[in-house]
């Protein structure tokens, strides 16, 4: 049996379906993992120590266990205490937590990198801490940490696969289906394979705006 | 706690590192309207003691007030912060390396705590900061971020930040000792426009002349105590301590 890309056509609707599913998963766990990845920083280093000790405990479970894990636990373990999440939203709850904890640990770093001088002259005009972090601090610290956090995004991207194992018909699962009825893995693989090339592309274009955007500013 | 009857009153400031004494006991009086230069070596503790008087370095012991309030007086946490806060808003402070914020514009540098503390609407702001940055010399860079700005014109903005809070009293911590020595003088020139508006100022400084010129009186300090004031044409002149003779010696040499 030889290749025959001319099958394609006839299975692009499935397979479009898929990347519509892996880009918004993509999208809005990119999202959440942005702005808790902030929201942790700021519990990491600045919340009483009460908070701290077991938000770390949380932490090392989503950087020390496998994202797979993850998954079946918010999708599956959670029923059983009632929450009974549908799959999609599992998978951006368990993909944007696991990666909010590695863009933490970058948003920590830069928010300890920021001049103390700017926390200095905030606090001199009269703001509070509170209100100097988020108004002085933070903004710093985030526009330099876009880049290594573009680099999170695009693992973020890959890992969104792993949905398809709680039931989402992302772009990977949907090749599956697609292979499944047609017996074409070479094929469908390859043409999945080409679309995730796609969005990352997308993904690196829209880091350069952000990027371009933040530099003029500076 | 007795009543206070200067503008700003320093009471016995002390302030420790550690086991190393900054600060011994310095008291100080500063009238409303009067510039009062503080100069000294590196470490004499002069900015230490200008940072204490908006508790950006607590003291250890001692009193600050300003305008009839302790600055530093003693409050559960809470209360504190909302005090200092509140108390911060009327000293205004220019650094040495200006802490400009570089992700705003002049303008937003300018607009960003009075619209925040105060509640000014983007109207009211940006009259704020059009008049502000007037009074500096910056108005036609309004719109210029502090990459785009030489370090006086940093500076410069960095004051009209400050003023932009109405404050009642200005700190200057060597505001110009960062500044490439043809910047300083248009820095100066700021400093001289607000002395004439009877500005209370208390400016840490290395520049002798121009704490002759601008300033009412002069404190000389030396490992963590005043050791003479007076007018600087006192102190300059004819000073009566040993160690302000050798520090002006070795510092109007070095200068010339």
């Amino acid at each position: 049996m030889g290749l025959d890309f001319s099958i394609i056509p006839k299975y692009m609707d499935i397979i479009l379906l898929g990347v519509g599913w892996t880009v918004g998963i993509t999208v809005a766990a990119a999202l959440l993992s942005f702005v808790g990845g902030i929201i942790f920083a700021v519990i990491a280093l600045y919340a009483p120590w009460l908070i701290r000790q077991p938000f770390r405990l949380t932490e090392w479970v989503f950087m020390g266990t496998p994202l797979l894990l993850q998954l079946f636990l918010i999708y599956f373990g959670l029923v059983q205490i009632g929450i009974d999440l549908p799959a999609f939203v599992a998978g951006i709850i368990g993909l944007g937590l696991h990666f909010a904890v590695y863009n933490s640990e970058l948003i920590q770093t830069a928010i300890l990198a920021v001049d103390k001088g700017q926390m200095e002259a905030a606090r001199t005009l009269g703001l509070s801490r509170t209100q100097a972090l988020r108004k002085v601090v933070i903004p710093q610290a985030v526009r330099a940490v876009i880049p290594p956090i573009g680099n999170n995004m695009i693992a973020l991207l890959k890992d969104s696969a792993l949905v398809s194992v709680i039931g989402v018909s992302e772009l990977t699962l949907s090749a599956q289906r697609v292979i499944g009825k047609t017996y074409r893995p070479f094929e469908f693989y390859i043409l999945a394979a080409a679309f995730y090339y796609v969005i990352n592309l997308c993904m690196e274009w829209v880091q350069r705006k952000i990027e371009r955007r933040i530099s003029i500013s500076r | 706690m007795s009543e206070q009857t200067h503008f700003v009153e320093i009471r016995h400031a002390q302030k420790s590192f550690g086991s190393l004494e900054v600060l011994k006991d310095i008291s100080l009086n500063v009238e409303r309207g009067q510039i009062v230069g503080i100069i000294g070596s590196s470490g004499s503790g002069k900015s230490t003691l200008l940072r204490a008087i908006n508790d950006l370095d607590p003291l250890t012991g001692g009193e600050i007030w300003l305008d009839g309030v302790q600055v530093n007086k003693t409050l559960p946490h809470r209360q504190y912060e909302k005090h200092i806060n509140e108390m911060r808003q009327q000293v205004g402070m220019v650094f040495q390396h200006f802490n400009l914020f570089p992700h705003m514009t002049a303008r937003e540098n300018v607009t960003m705590a009075p619209k925040l503390l105060k509640g000014l609407s983007q109207a009211d702001a940006d009259k704020l900061a059009e008049e502000q940055l007037d009074k500096v010399g910056m108005l036609e860079r309004i719109d210029y971020y502090p990459s785009q700005l030489s370090g006086g014109q940093k500076q410069r903005v960095a004051i009209a930040r400050a003023l932009a809070m109405k404050p009642k009293l200005m700190l200057f911590d060597e505001a110009t000792s960062a500044l490439d020595p043809e910047l300083v003088e248009e820095v100066n020139m700021v400093m001289k426009k607000l002395a004439e508006e009877h500005m209370t100022m208390i400016i840490v400084t290395h520049e002798m002349d121009f704490a002759a010129s601008v300033c009412d009186r002069v404190l000389f300090m030396d490992k963590g105590v005043v050791v003479e004031e007076g007018p600087p044409s006192v102190l300059f002149k004819n000073p009566t301590q040993d160690r302000t003779r050798e520090f002006l010696r070795k510092h109007i040499e070095g200068a010339s």
